[in-house]
């Protein structure tokens, strides 16, 4: 029998974190911030049908960078988790602590276990029912999660977007002037047609997840 | 259907014990539940409305007075309930997730007939819990968005559906609300004409069926209406719904068996 070949556990964590970084950087980015009305989502995406950004639950939503096939599915376990507390306990008792908790707990195992990390980025948040509540969580393809306040970049170029959304972030910006910085940041002055958003209104009862199209945009951005 | 859009599969497939819902069959003996009574369901110009009384029964007694019997079960789509309470309001529920979870999986709703054919499927599932005496009798109503239209769907215990046209009534105050809803539904173009009808019919099962319950003046308990048209379902507000049951209730103190010649109903459009 022949002896495999010894490899550091270091050596294999820092390679795989090499190979999901990557993968992860070369994608395109996303933005989410919270604003006075809402939570934002922008992400720049050319798919109309494959969606970077999805609805969660009543007040939680879902951003992804990175391969699609894979946050895909992590999207739809949210999805599922969320549908299934909701049904078990009630509506009430879904937060986005739990959401975040179990991709961390799925992206971290799958990290240490599995021959290929996930190459992908995931932001969930839940809109308050004032901007002081929100909450933005970025959980990375290694499971670590980082709980963060007013916004979250992620993918390619992520650390100078970063610097330049504080900049000119806000708090109690409205959603207008948020998906103007948003714009600026990921296109300049370049037409924003191939940006795909989506906004947690806080004042919608219920479900407060919407999808904004080209002609909504174009009236908020005016 | 792709198994990963239907939380009903999903739910079976866990068998998780918190959540399981009773449908499926069990011994002992028959169970002494509250049994929700009569919803009437019309279609008017723009869409299609739906009551429900507001009684709840156990054997003769009256369970509860003021029970919600009309769910939106999405934007499109209400259901009406019957039967078994506890079962009917259980089963609503799943149905409301499955609509959601289908919706927020697929990133496109289900067509109205693909709702139909889902409440079929969930209420199949409840055909031992039937047998044994604990039937739920769902009335489906919602707006095709590709037709245009407002479309109603009757179930019976074995999940069958079954597409009816103007109007229809479910529960045990049903024959009665049908026969008047026959009588009256030609005069219905809008929505307030819809609304006084479907008020009317539960009237009259309410009249000759005990355990329906009449429009409670002196509790201010009056039939919950919903409508459901292309900007979706809304709950008519309670102030009108008592108005117009007040105005019913006039009609009715002259000539105690209605009737469109006496009624007057077309006055009442606003």
């Amino acid at each position: 029998m022949s002896m495999p070949y010894y490899v550091s556990p270091e050596q294999v964590i820092a390679d795989k974190a090499e190979f999901a970084s990557k993968g992860i950087k070369r994608g395109r980015s996303v933005i989410v911030q919270s604003c006075s009305d809402g939570i934002l989502f922008v992400a720049d995406n050319p798919s109309r049908a494959l969606h970077k950004v999805g609805e969660i639950y009543d007040r939680i939503g879902f951003a992804a960078v990175g391969k699609y096939n894979e946050f895909e599915s992590l999207r739809v376990a949210g999805v599922r988790l969320a549908d299934m507390r909701g049904y078990s306990y009630d509506r009430a008792d879904v937060t986005v602590r739990t959401i975040a908790n179990a991709y961390a707990q799925t992206l971290g195992s799958i990290f240490i276990d599995a021959a290929k990390p996930y190459e992908v980025e995931i932001a969930v948040a839940e809109v308050g029912f004032d901007v002081d509540h929100d909450q933005l969580y970025r959980i990375s393809f290694d499971g670590s999660v980082h709980d963060q306040a007013g916004f979250i970049c992620m993918g390619g170029d992520s650390e100078s977007m970063s610097a330049s959304i504080s900049e000119q972030f806000r708090i109690d910006h409205s959603v207008s002037e948020a998906l103007k910085i948003a714009i600026r940041v990921l296109r300049g002055d370049a037409p924003h047609d191939d940006l795909e958003m989506a906004f947690l209104d806080r004042s919608r009862p219920r479900r407060t997840f919407v999808r904004f199209d080209q002609s909504h945009i174009a009236d908020l951005v005016k | 259907m792709n198994s990963q859009s239907s939380f009903a599969e999903y739910l079976a497939s866990i068998k998780s014990g918190i959540a399981q819902p009773v449908f499926g069959s069990h011994g002992g003996s028959e169970i002494d539940a509250p049994h929700g009574t009569t919803i009437v369901a019309v279609r008017y110009n723009k869409g299609v409305i739906m009551a429900g009384d507001r009684r709840a029964t156990t054997g003769n007694i009256i369970a509860q007075r003021d029970m919600q019997k009309v769910y939106p079960t999405d934007e499109f789509s209400v259901v009406g309930i019957a039967g078994t309470a506890g079962l009917a309001i259980e089963l609503v529920k799943l149905f409301q997730v499955e609509l959601e979870h289908y919706e927020k999986i697929e990133g496109t709703s289900l067509s109205l007939d693909g709702k139909a054919n889902r409440l079929s499927s969930l209420l199949r599932g409840n055909l031992g819990m039937a047998m044994q005496g604990l039937a739920v009798m769902p009335l489906l109503a919602g707006f095709d968005s590709a037709r245009s239209v407002g479309r109603i769907f009757s179930y019976d215990v074995t999940g069958g559906r079954y597409e009816e046209h103007d109007f229809y009534a479910v529960g045990s105050g049903a024959h009665f609300a049908r026969g008047s809803l026959k009588k009256l539904s030609s005069i219905i173009q809008e929505q307030d004409d819809a609304i006084t009808v479907a008020i009317e019919a539960l009237y009259d099962a309410a009249d000759d069926d005990s355990a329906t319950g009449g429009p409670d003046v002196n509790r201010g308990i009056y039939p919950l209406v919903y409508s459901v048209d292309k900007s979706g379902v809304v709950e008519m507000d309670a102030p009108r719904i008592e108005a117009l049951s007040r105005k019913m209730l006039q009609r009715r103190s002259v000539n105690p068996n209605g009737g469109t010649s006496t009624a007057g109903i077309s006055g009442d459009r606003s």
